[in-house]
């Protein structure tokens, strides 16, 4: 399914994950973070940046990892992402959504 | 992204059995995960779970449970639930499920409520220092039902 945001055009999932991520940019990370009702601060792109690394790496993610990421703490990371934190920060990401129920 | 029905998850263990105090804990960190708020009343043998002293040495029930599938007179020879309860511990932590107390830690950082039940702390005679730092308060069941004070939210007894 072909979303707009902005001059983009990025192919998402039903639940609005990027299936292609070669189409993410930081502006369509922005607008998606917007949709969520959240305003990136360099704290937030630390995380994303962290969370893509794991994601290039094949590495699974899990609230443990957060935990033990050394990026920021498990209390932080509900603070910046209300809602739902992996689910949010990965789709913000550009990336698919967790499979793990951990 | 459809906003969840369901708003609040109050689960309520009463046993300490690996099983059972794992469901609780993977489902309570679930609804956190998904944006529902989620809370644990721990009573009767559920305290095992969050005493100090005991909760990194729950054991998964080898007698009684047909799932096992071993004899229940074999399962209640000496050593073999502990080696069960090791060997599930092992496979777990291959799915990167944390130990007890730390999957406590993350729960309470996440922002899930844990709660001793009042009566059964009394029963077994615990004291504050018996029980895990992130406790949030000793409640009558009576309190822990106020808790469920709004629309949306579920109860679980495990």
């Amino acid at each position: 399914m072909d979303k707009t945001i902005g001059q983009a055009t990025i192919s998402v999932d039903q639940e609005g994950y990027l299936t292609d991520f070669s189409q993410w940019d930081k502006e369509i990370g922005t607008e998606i973070a917007k949709e969520q009702g959240i305003e990136m601060t360099d704290k937030h792109w630390e995380i994303i940046d962290y969370i893509q690394d794991r994601f290039k790496a094949e590495e699974p993610l899990s609230i443990r990892g957060i935990k033990k990421s050394g990026v920021i703490d498990i209390k932080q990371f509900y603070a910046l992402f209300p809602g739902g934190p992996l689910k949010k920060a990965t789709m913000i990401a550009g990336i698919p959504k967790p499979k793990s129920c951990i | 992204m459809s906003e969840t029905k369901v708003k609040k998850m109050l689960f309520i263990l009463s046993k300490a059995t690996l099983e059972n105090v794992y469901a609780a804990f993977v489902m309570a960190n679930g609804a956190r995960m998904e944006g529902i708020e989620s809370e644990i009343f721990f009573t009767f043998f559920g305290l095992e779970a969050i005493q100090k002293k005991k909760l990194e040495h729950l054991h998964v029930a080898t007698v009684g449970n047909p799932a096992m599938h071993m004899p229940t007179m074999l399962g209640g020879l000496p050593g073999v639930e502990a080696l069960a309860s090791k060997m599930m511990k092992k496979e777990m932590e291959k799915l990167d499920m944390p130990p007890v107390g730390e999957f406590l830690e993350i729960l309470s950082d996440s922002g899930c409520k844990l709660w001793a039940c009042k009566l059964a702390v009394d029963m077994f005679h615990l004291e504050k220092e018996d029980l895990i730092d992130e406790l949030d308060g000793v409640l009558t069941i009576g309190d822990f039902y106020n808790r469920a004070d709004q629309e949306g939210t579920h109860l679980l007894f495990i």
